[in-house]
């Protein structure tokens, strides 16, 4: 393994990691497409902070998405309070036009410069991991860093707004600060992301290994821990799969290893999982059809172990 | 069919292309976004138009062409697996609906974007999916009737007619099922049925624009035409005329800016759609921003204005009355709640002649004033009346209601709350309700000077 490779390594899997920490009060808060609407409100950022530098230097470059993108959260929690327009369409119309005019802003700079930053641009797009340098993965790690210790500091408060943020508010937290604050975790997250996975799948980073971690678990430690590993492990093998084969982009590779685990938790894990429950339905209907004494006994043992287990979602 | 004018140059032709085909993908989008849009459904859109990228490779990947047709049926098919998955996870998987989707899409996506970079040898790009083909749509022509239009334009104006003709046919089905999904259920329209042959369309739609603005732009072109008249018209009808004009002038528009400045046209489609969106966003009549603040400000103001006639007209009640009744302008102020609404209400009250200077700094109410303080405080004790006869309230819980109500009680009301308070003429505070019968003379006459109310400290403004 080469030097290169181990580099690359070493920043998709943090990367990975801190996008399934995030991710998982993302998910949890139904926030998943979000990360999709900053993820696509990130380009025209990208495209201005070039042509203000005049070259590309990527923390200034990430600055400008991060601007861009905190705009588009804002303007889609504009519309959604101001106007009749619902957060769904909130959230298309400014995935569609900040997009729109981030392609506009591109193919402007691509006329205006002769030498190879087209390249550079559109690896913002399907995203690039074969240009990472140490001082990218510093970078993500230096950001990831911060991102773990908010969720550490700030853990209790983000679980009750996560889970009940009506209840946050009675209860007096400042649950909208709350809200904005792990908004820009999000919005954080997936621009450090933008890079190498690129603006159309960052938000998968995002949204599958939480989705596949609250299939194993249903208490949010265990969860964020299991996002956080499944993260990792997703951006690794996606890496080293890319790098074995040609014709296989990073970006996507990732995101499809992200997509197995997924399937893979859907339909194996214990409790939550698809044969977990279809056996379970089988038998129930099996003990309240054909009941023997025996059965009976055990079927009114997981029904009442079940009710016990709610409480701690 | 014509020829072209002589003085068009071949730009120009080019340009008339470009436009037409900007036209006709927009306005398909437009119609189809305006269903989107009603049903709350505009993510799915948004996860379609990017998984149908999959179904473009699949379909490449069993033909073998880059031609439309099995492009469309590979789309047609991954569109409505997209929809089926996204709800199929969100019921049996107990995922989130939007993580569902998420999932979904973009797993799709990256299946699609891998799939196509092992075509390296064909004409069958990321590129073109990503920015669009607009701008060079005119120079992939095909000869019909012995004249050059656009390749595109062999599989966009199909789409168009039989979007036309989807809408047109099932008009009924998509509106109510648009607006009332539950009622379109109970009337046994298959509300599964149209949704799956609405989700068949949707792709279709996307796929054919998609060759136009690409895959992301497309989004745009489905939800901001739609979304903009979304917010100048509550009609269905006039709701698709105005996307579809939105959409042609985003065509237009974006087509010209885009030669003039020499940038992707698709994005400045998209650009010149949410500029649209955005101003009708602040100015539109009725949803606009600027139209709900200043309603919103016009409202408080007229409740403000009637606060301090109301006081004005129970201290007049209070006293003697031959003796003028007395408040300064700070009082006035005090009473309407203080702020900057309220003091901008006493000079708003005495232009409207609603109030005048009496001696000194003090101010009283005019004969019009009067009239309208009187009306103020008739519906305030009708509805407290109202609020005893009918409910369990102590006597303490009616007031603010009262005077939260006063305010939206016209003349209609008002005489059929007597009559439902069987013309009582005492409040349950023991007030007399004023204005009871226009004969028996002004209430003036007939006011009981009552005693201190039991209903709370804060004087003139209770009761």
């Amino acid at each position: 393994m080469t030097y290169t490779t181990l580099v690359v390594l070493a920043g998709t899997s943090l990367l990975g990691a801190c996008s399934g920490l995030v991710g998982c009060f993302a998910v949890l808060r139904g926030r998943a497409l979000t990360g999709d609407a900053v993820a696509h409100a990130a380009l025209p950022g990208v495209c201005l902070a070039f042509l203000v530098l005049g070259e590309r230097r990527l923390p200034e470059m990430l600055l400008g998405a991060l601007i861009t993108g905190l705009l588009g959260i804002a303007t889609v929690s504009a519309l959604r309070h101001m106007t009749r327009i619902k957060e769904d369409a909130a959230i298309g119309i400014v995935l569609g036009v900040f997009y729109g005019v981030g392609i506009v802003l591109s193919s402007f700079i691509q006329k205006q410069t002769t030498t190879g930053s087209k390249a550079g641009l559109d690896s913002y797009i399907l995203g690039k991991t074969a240009g990472m340098i140490v001082q990218d993965v510093i970078l993500i790690g230096l950001a990831s860093a911060s991102c773990l210790a908010v969720v550490l500091l700030l853990y209790k408060e983000f679980k009750v707004v996560a889970f009940d943020p009506g209840f946050a508010s009675v209860q007096g937290w400042p649950a909208f600060r709350l809200d904005l604050l792990l908004m820009t975790l999000t919005a954080v997250t997936v621009v450090i992301g933008l890079p190498s996975v690129g603006l159309v799948l960052v938000a998968a980073l995002l949204i599958i290994p939480a989705a596949a971690a609250r299939f194993w678990t249903r208490r949010l430690g265990a969860m964020l821990c299991l996002a956080t590993f499944f993260g990792g492990v997703i951006g690794a093998v996606g890496t080293l799969v890319s790098a074995r084969y040609h014709h296989m982009p990073a970006g996507p590779t990732i995101v499809l290893v992200g997509t197995s685990l997924f399937v893979i938790s859907l339909f194996f894990a214990p409790r939550r999982g698809f044969i977990a429950r279809i056996l379970r339905a089988r038998r129930t209907n099996w003990e309240t059809f054909a009941p023997g004494d025996e059965a009976v006994g055990v079927a009114l043992a997981s029904r009442v172990g079940r009710h016990q287990e709610r409480p701690d979602v | 069919m014509f020829d072209w004018p002589a003085f068009l140059s071949p730009d120009a032709r080019i340009d008339f292309w470009t436009i037409l085909v900007g036209i006709i993908s927009n306005s398909t989008c437009a119609v189809v976004g305006c269903f989107l849009v009603l049903k709350r459904m505009c993510l799915l859109g948004d996860a379609i138009s990017h998984s149908v990228l999959a179904g473009i490779a699949l379909a490449f990947l069993f033909s073998g062409s880059t031609t439309e047709w099995p492009m469309f049926i590979g789309a047609l098919f991954i569109g409505l697996l997209t929809s089926v998955l996204t709800q199929t996870l969100h019921t049996f998987g107990q995922v989130g609906e939007d993580s569902s989707m998420g999932v979904v899409f973009t797993s799709l996506f990256a299946l699609g974007v891998i799939l196509i970079g092992q075509f390296r040898d064909v004409h069958l790009d990321t590129d073109c999916v990503l920015y669009g083909g607009i701008d060079t749509v005119a120079l992939d022509s095909i000869t019909v009737l012995g004249r050059e239009i656009p390749r595109v334009l062999r599989s966009m104006v199909p789409v168009l007619a039989i979007t036309v003709l989807f809408v047109g046919l099932l008009w009924k089905e998509l509106k109510i099922s648009a607006f009332d999904p539950v009622l379109s259920s109970a009337m046994g329209i298959g509300a599964a049925t149209v949704h799956f042959l609405f989700m068949g369309l949707v792709s279709v739609v996307t796929v054919s624009s998609l060759q136009a603005v690409g895959a992301i732009v497309v989004v745009a072109m489905l939800i901001v035409p739609a979304a903009t008249a979304h917010l100048l018209t509550d009609r269905l009808s006039r709701m698709i005329a105005w996307a579809i004009a939105v959409g042609v002038v985003s065509a237009i528009g974006g087509c010209l800016l885009a030669r003039n400045w020499n940038v992707n046209a698709a994005g400045m489609m998209a650009a010149v759609a949410g500029f649209q969106f955005f101003a009708v966003a602040i100015v539109a009549p009725r949803y606009g921003i600027v139209s709900k603040f200043s309603n919103n400000f016009r409202l408080s103001l007229r409740i403000v204005t009637e606060d301090v006639i109301a006081v004005l007209f129970r201290l007049e009640e209070g006293r003697n009355a031959n003796a003028a009744p007395v408040a300064s302008r700070e009082q006035c102020i005090r009473f309407a709640g203080g702020g900057m609404l309220a003091r901008l209400a006493i000079p708003l009250l005495r232009t409207r002649g609603l109030i005048e200077l009496a001696s000194g700094k003090t101010l009283q109410l005019t004969q019009r004033g009067r009239e309208l303080g009187e009306s103020l405080v008739r519906s305030h004790r009708l509805w407290e009346a109202f609020l005893d006869e009918n409910f369990q309230l102590p006597a303490d819980h009616l007031h603010e209601p009262a005077s939260r109500i006063e305010h939206y009680i016209g003349p209609e009301l008002q005489d059929r709350l007597a009559e439902a308070v069987e013309r009582r003429d005492v409040d349950p505070h023991g007030k007399t309700i004023p204005g009871g019968s226009k004969s028996a003379g002004s209430s003036k006459s007939t006011t009981v000077p009552s005693k201190p109310t039991s209903d709370g400290p804060s004087g003139p403004s209770q009761g």
